[in-house]
């Protein structure tokens, strides 16, 4: 009586089965690219705290004018303290006030000059060279798994577990010409 | 750092990708690193000793030209071994989109991957049929470079996504002081590129050459490069092939000699592009250039101001330029001032520097590169199915 049944039966685990590892496999990927997330966040926090840092240690070294100094720490200080919807705006004012500071090759002369300034401009050059493309890498991360998560299959196997939707890190990172053109 | 380089086309055939490949590796060991380049390679080839062969690349017909690639699953097994030998921090990988070894690796691999983007060729239709396939494997892909902003726009149409831009990298000095031959100097025009291919532009400059020898009669044409050279001349009136010199194939040593010897480089390419690096060895070695305006070549001679620039194809415009550089030394003096300078931010300590900082980058929020399947037996499993992740 049964007879006719167990092929489909087959047939229909057989589906079951495809779908099941072919979803597996997506889930996968999904992982995958939220560690990528993960880790390409990471490494944008660690250049940003990098580039606040020196940009500090250069505002109390005294290397700088007074004012210049004043409008350099508050940036940077504020950049460090900012609370997580905060960051993009700190830290974009961090970027304009580099670029305000720097803006000329004299100042950053003044600053190789000084005893030690050529390694804080060393570093400082490092670090808004590599902001942009940390700041890069990461949104490229985010762009991905969201055009993945916006899938259907994803959307309706809730694939995504309850990790958090991704979203992109939005600054103005422009580096100040006179201390990139120089390296460049 | 241990960088494991990998390289889609055959290390036997010269092409300017592998020529990037080969100075980067040179360049990483100079500072110390720990270099491996995985490459297709005859077995019979000699290989410098950072080379790992992954076996002989089979020539098939691909995006309208013959190329030879490695796949397979031979190839796939070479890559995974590689990879786990190689204990890389970061995997750099060259043209990912190629069906070669580069795909291969992205698929084995897990880890800090970052890739350059060589060429920008239109979407293939392969390219949009694989696209899916494309896209998983290239999502591993944690920082993407492209050589030049035309090439990013490309990918980021074509792909999506995003990429920082590090132009390709020419050992500057090497050209600067190369020594110029004089039976190469005076009215000489210089062309390098392989003869029989037409998007390289020689036929382009052999219409133009008529009217640059009406008007000035002295100048000769230096063609190095392969290819069949009746062929080549077959468009010019009798007469005028005698002004017209092939070199064939030449060494680095005379190719820089070469440009540090003639009076105008021309590129006549015309289309095919995406970089342009034989302008910036040109510029290195202090040759005005002549180029057509392609978006690639307008950016490397910075929208014009280091090299001259004539409409694409226009075998008129080219020849009109031409005589007009010819006697015109003055503004040859200073097109060689300019373009000596602007090609500084081309040579390797710059662009070296630049992607090591892509590498620290992305190894700085990451374990080193393993092939998948190391990782996939210890906890593959388990990640696969913890799907929550808080």
């Amino acid at each position: 009586m049964c007879a006719p049944v167990t092929p489909t039966l087959i047939w229909i685990l057989v589906v079951l089965v495809a779908i099941g590892l072919y979803l597996s496999w997506t889930a996968g990927r999904l992982d995958r690219l939220h560690a990528r997330i993960d880790a390409a966040r990471a490494a944008l926090d660690a250049q940003l705290l990098r580039r606040a840092s020196v940009a500090q240690e250069l505002a109390t070294s005294g290397v700088l004018d007074p004012a210049a100094s004043i409008v350099l720490y508050e940036a940077a200080h504020a950049a460090r303290q900012a609370e997580e919807e905060q960051r993009e705006v700190a830290e974009s004012e961090l970027s304009q006030a580099l670029r305000a500071v720097f803006g000329e090759a004299q100042q950053v002369e003044a600053v190789r000059e000084a005893p030690g300034g050529d390694a804080a401009a060393h570093e400082l050059t490092e670090a808004v060279r590599r902001v942009p493309m940390a700041r890069r890498f990461h949104n490229d991360a985010v762009g991905a798994a969201r055009r993945l998560r916006e899938h259907r299959k994803v959307r309706w196997f809730r694939l995504a577990g309850h990790a958090p939707f991704p979203m992109a890190f939005e600054m103005d990172d422009e580096p100040p010409t006179a201390l990139v053109e120089r390296a460049a | 750092m241990r960088i494991g380089i990998v390289c889609p086309y055959s290390w036997d055939v010269p092409g300017g990708v592998q020529f990037h490949i080969r100075d980067l590796a040179e360049y990483f060991i100079r500072l110390g690193h720990e270099v491996s380049v995985l490459a297709p390679a005859d077995d019979d080839t000699p290989l410098p000793p950072y080379v790992v062969s992954a076996g002989r690349a089979v020539p098939v017909p691909y995006n309208g030209s013959v190329a030879r690639l490695n796949f397979g699953f031979l190839s796939a097994a070479r890559v995974r071994r590689w990879l786990h030998d190689g204990r890389f921090d970061v995997v750099h990988i060259h043209e990912p989109t190629s069906p070669s070894l580069g795909l291969l690796t992205c698929w084995a691999a897990s880890g800090p991957i970052v890739a350059t983007f060589h060429t920008s060729n239109p979407r293939s239709r392969a390219m949009i049929a694989a696209y899916s396939i494309l896209q998983a494997a290239l999502e591993k892909i944690s920082a993407r470079i492209a050589v030049s902003e035309y090439a990013r726009r490309t990918l980021v149409e074509h792909l999506g996504g995003d990429a920082v831009v590090i132009p390709n990298g020419v050992d500057v000095d090497f050209f600067a002081e190369a020594e110029p031959k004089p039976e190469w100097q005076g009215d000489t025009i210089g062309f390098i590129g392989r003869i029989d291919e037409p998007r390289k532009g020689l036929p382009v400059l052999m219409k133009a050459l008529p009217r640059i020898l009406a008007e000035r009669p002295q100048t000769r044409l230096l063609v190095a490069g392969r290819g069949d050279e009746e062929e080549a001349v077959e468009s010019l009136p009798a007469e005028l092939r005698s002004r017209v010199e092939f070199l064939g194939m030449v060494s680095d040593e005379d190719k820089a000699r070469f440009l540090r010897s003639v009076d105008l480089y021309v590129a006549p390419n015309t289309g095919g592009e995406s970089f342009g690096i034989i302008l910036v060895e040109a510029m290195s070695a202090g040759a005005p250039v002549l180029a057509s305006d392609l978006d690639a070549f307008a950016q490397v001679l910075d929208q014009g101001a280091a090299g001259e620039l004539f409409a694409n194809e226009d075998p008129q415009a080219l020849a009109a330029a031409a005589v007009r550089l010819l006697g015109d030394p003055e503004r040859r003096a200073e097109l060689r001032e300019r373009g000596s300078a602007h090609v500084r931010r081309f040579d390797w300590s710059t662009v070296g520097a630049d992607i090591l900082s892509v590498y620290e980058t992305v190894t700085d929020g990451m374990a080193a590169v393993a092939a998948a399947d190391d990782d996939e037996r210890g906890q593959g499993l388990r990640a696969r199915f913890g799907l929550a992740r808080d």
